[in-house]
């Protein structure tokens, strides 16, 4: 599956999301790859999850991409919860 | 940790701030101070958070304010500012007014050099322990040696 770590600029909370994503990832022995861009360019790539914080969840649900809000962009718990919901809800 | 140089000069406590606009200026303003950005970046951060809301806030009490390097950084560093009362930021499109207290400037030239600054910055907030300490921090002196203790 592709998942998609957006921020403002795509460079900053973005990538920190993409690590704990990552290690996320690894953990559970999940087959995906994780990117991460700005908040201009999120809606015009479909992937299978988005994950982001509150401001851009919010303006990105209703599209074609899943889209879970992450409140820590660092907390492990947090993103595996988000990956399970979105596992569970499939 | 030692990718992330923080140096005394790159921590303040401070009271408050009026707004959210000028504690993105003060939290840069040491920064700006050691020539590592231009004032047009720190324009460019409270811009962005104009027109994009308040994006930049990482995790519960903590803010990363941040900009593009095109937009004035000569030199990646970060300095980090701890608030003794809560920052409020404007509504976003859920309509909640969000606060922060820990600010966190990040200055990054290119892509690369500062994953292993972004690296550092998670280890901070994935340290609740480390978050709550903070936050009862009540100098700067404290601030301070909380850093040290944790990196």
């Amino acid at each position: 599956m592709k998942i998609l770590c957006v921020c403002g600029m795509g460079f900053g909370s973005s990538l920190m999301l993409k690590m704990t994503a990552d290690k996320v990832i690894k953990k559970k022995g999940l087959k995906a790859t994780v990117e991460a861009t700005d908040i201009g360019t999120a809606g015009s790539t479909p992937v299978d999850l988005i994950l982001t914080n509150n401001e851009f969840a919010s303006q990105l649900k209703g599209g074609k991409s899943e889209v879970r809000a992450v409140v820590n962009v660092a907390s492990e718990e947090e993103v595996e919860k988000a990956i399970n919901d979105f596992l569970e809800s499939q | 940790m030692s990718e992330v140089q923080l140096t005394s000069d790159l921590i303040q406590w401070k009271d408050g701030a009026a707004d959210w606009e000028e504690a993105i200026r003060v939290s840069a303003a040491p920064l700006l101070q050691q020539g590592n950005i231009a004032e047009s970046y720190i324009d460019a951060m409270v811009e962005n958070i104009r027109t994009l809301g308040p994006y930049i806030l990482i995790a519960p009490n903590v803010a990363l304010p941040h900009a593009r390097p095109e937009m004035g950084v000569s030199e990646a560093g970060i300095a980090l500012t701890v608030f003794n009362e809560d920052v409020a930021f404007p509504a976003g499109h859920d309509n909640k007014t969000q606060t922060a207290r820990i600010f966190i400037c990040l200055a990054a030239v290119d892509s690369d050099s500062h994953l292993s600054l972004l690296q550092g910055i998670s280890q901070w907030i994935d340290n609740s322990e480390l978050l709550n300490r903070l936050l009862e921090a009540s100098s700067k002196d404290e601030v301070k040696d909380l850093i040290n203790q944790y990196s």
